[in-house]
């Protein structure tokens, strides 16, 4: 497989296409006054203008019970790379609990930085895996990265 | 300077460039004859910087194996032969552009010279300031002129001296072939306007402004002309005195140079009057602990030590072209822009932004790629072998009104032959397939 191939598997294409969690609905773009358990981010990479707004929804069973992340919501405008990554994360992160989807974060920006030498887990990153490529395009790698660092921040948020 | 050894042998002045003129150009220039990702090179990225040749590379070496020493200062011999270098330099570098030599200012590139004007009115205009420099104020009720298509470089150290000032900025809309709105522009400039700063050539649309008519417009309501000629001065024949400009800004490293030098034309007269932006050694005359007095320009603009031996390569890179002639080499780059257009104009799913084909545009093409972001496309040109620019090229309000966030340049130099443009145009053919997308 050419590097070129590398990057743009046909998992990653169908991912830019489709986009799960590309729902955010405009008049939620600014938001103002979240409800408890709900956090949202605005990520922008201005050396390519990519751009992501994404609001996460986490929600638990009963008191002292731990937060799960019941919904993630996105609206964003961007490459293929950076598209896909959101809907991969949001595929991944529903239904997980808070902490999962930090460590999650966390194992995907490990490869990320690795410049290629790590191997992706896919029993850990799943259809994120098939980003590993990314990794050994060191310009890329924001454009990966984007939905996640919004992600990481809106989560904080619910804490 | 020495005349290298390297240049290869001038194509025959007068006679247009043709391929194999540019095939011996590309001889002096080394990074050109290299593969990247096993194909060979194709570079069409020089609207953000340029190659250089051997001869600029070989002034600045010799510069620092002969000569080199603080300038304007000191009596010993290698001071006074590096100053030497340096006035030689900028004589050079104000001939190429139709100024005199006490009319250009060594700044570190456009962006800097920009800012230098504009931090420079900004002083003219706040606290104790000489009569002569009133010329140059601006307040509340004043108004900078701007246009739609300005680099982030010619928009933002205005804003600034507006935000510092009180002054409004207005701007020149740009119509959807990416030229200016004229009639619009005719009703924006009155007695209010002080300043008016635009470019010369667009670096996304390539369009090429009617800088006598604009400048005749802004002159006829009283206003400051400042010229950004980043986009021009390395790719046709500029001469600040027949566009009548009061100051004009470049960069020396899109034009053949290193980076860290460039310049700022200023109408002379003008510049003794201005206040300073950057002071302290070498710009002065008397010293005391309460106050200076100022030298007049250039040195006036030039506190601290210079680019010394990035301004001698400048004056090498100014030779470089002037050999081979920049009307030959503006008619040259206009004819690939054409091949560009044309090209990508046959390609389905291509949106070409500005003037279309036939009309006249500097040697660039700024693409959409219907279904295919910018970075991507620029990713897969690279496996190609191809480096463009992707992004919105420091120009965000242009690509917005354009109606996109991002698109693919191409730009080329006096070092492209048509067999790269085909080679490009070729790669693009490819883009929209690779990525699935389909129709037109």
């Amino acid at each position: 497989m050419s590097a070129l191939d590398s990057l743009y598997q046909q998992i990653i294409l169908e991912h830019a296409k489709t986009r799960t969690g590309a729902d955010l609905p405009n008049e939620k773009l600014q938001g103002l006054h979240l409800p408890a358990g709900v956090g949202q981010c605005h990520q922008l990479n201005p050396v390519c203008g990519d751009e992501i707004t994404l609001r996460v929804e986490t929600a638990a069973s009963g008191p002292g019970d731990a937060s799960t992340v019941s919904g993630m919501h996105w609206a964003g405008d961007g490459c293929s790379i950076s598209m896909a990554s959101a809907s991969i994360l949001c595929e991944l992160a529903v239904g997980l609990e808070v902490q999962a989807v930090h460590a999650l974060i966390g194992n995907f920006r490990e490869v990320m930085r690795s410049r290629g030498k790590l191997e992706a887990d896919e029993e850990i990153l799943g259809d994120a895996a098939a980003l590993s490529g990314v990794s050994k395009f060191p310009a890329r790698v924001k454009c990966a990265m984007l939905a996640w660092v919004a992600a990481e921040d809106a989560l904080n948020q619910t804490s | 300077m020495t005349v290298t050894s390297h240049h290869a042998k001038s194509p025959t002045p007068g006679e247009p460039l043709t391929d194999a003129d540019v095939l011996r150009i590309r001889n002096d220039f080394p990074i050109l004859d290299q593969q990247v990702n096993g194909k060979p090179l194709v570079y069409l990225d020089s609207g953000a910087t340029s190659q250089k040749p051997i001869s600029v590379m070989e002034a600045e070496q010799e510069f620092y194996e002969q000569r080199n020493s603080a300038v304007h200062r000191g009596a010993h011999t290698l001071a006074v032969a590096a100053t030497d270098v340096f006035e030689d330099a900028r004589a050079t570098v104000a001939a190429f552009i139709g100024a005199q030599d006490n009319e250009l200012i060594w700044t570190a590139n456009a962006t800097a010279g920009l800012n230098l004007l504009a931090y420079s009115f900004g002083n003219a205009s706040i606290g104790e300031v000489a009569p002569e420099a009133r010329a140059f104020a601006v307040g509340p009720g004043d108004e900078v002129l701007v246009t739609e298509m300005e680099h982030h470089a010619n928009l933002i150290p205005w804003q600034e001296l507006c935000r510092r000032t009180g002054a409004a900025l207005k701007f020149i809309p740009v119509m959807d072939d990416g030229t200016l709105d004229m009639e619009a522009a005719a009703s924006l400039f009155t007695q209010r306007t002080k300043v008016f700063s635009f470019t010369h050539v667009s670096n996304v649309t390539g369009v090429i402004n009617p800088v006598v008519e604009l400048t005749r417009m802004a002159h006829d309501v009283g206003a400051l002309v400042v010229l950004d000629a980043c986009q021009s001065a390395p790719h046709l024949v500029l001469d600040v005195k027949a566009l009548d400009v009061d100051f004009a800004v470049f960069s020396g490293h899109k034009m053949l140079a290193p980076t860290g030098i460039g310049a700022v034309y200023g109408r002379a007269g003008l510049l003794d009057a201005m206040p300073p932006f950057m002071t302290g050694g070498s710009m002065i005359t008397t010293v005391t602990m309460e106050k200076a007095g100022y030298l007049p320009a250039p040195q006036r603009f030039e506190a601290g030590t210079q680019a010394i031996s990035q301004a001698a390569a400048l004056a090498a890179a100014v030779n470089y072209l002037t050999e081979t002639g920049m009307e030959r080499i503006h008619q040259w780059e206009s004819m690939l822009g054409q091949r560009m257009v044309a090209g990508l104009d046959a390609i389905p799913g291509i949106r070409v932004l500005g003037p279309p084909a036939g009309i006249a545009r500097a040697g660039l093409a700024a693409f959409e790629v219907d279904g295919v972001h910018a970075h991507d496309v620029g990713q897969y040109l690279d496996a190609a072998g191809i480096a463009v620019r992707v992004g919105h090229h420091c120009a965000q309000p242009l690509h917005r009104r354009l109606g996109l966030s991002a698109s693919t340049r191409a730009s080329a130099y006096l070092y492209n032959t048509t067999a790269e443009v085909d080679a490009f145009l070729a790669a693009v053919a490819g883009v929209r397939p690779y990525f699935g997308i389909t129709g037109a």
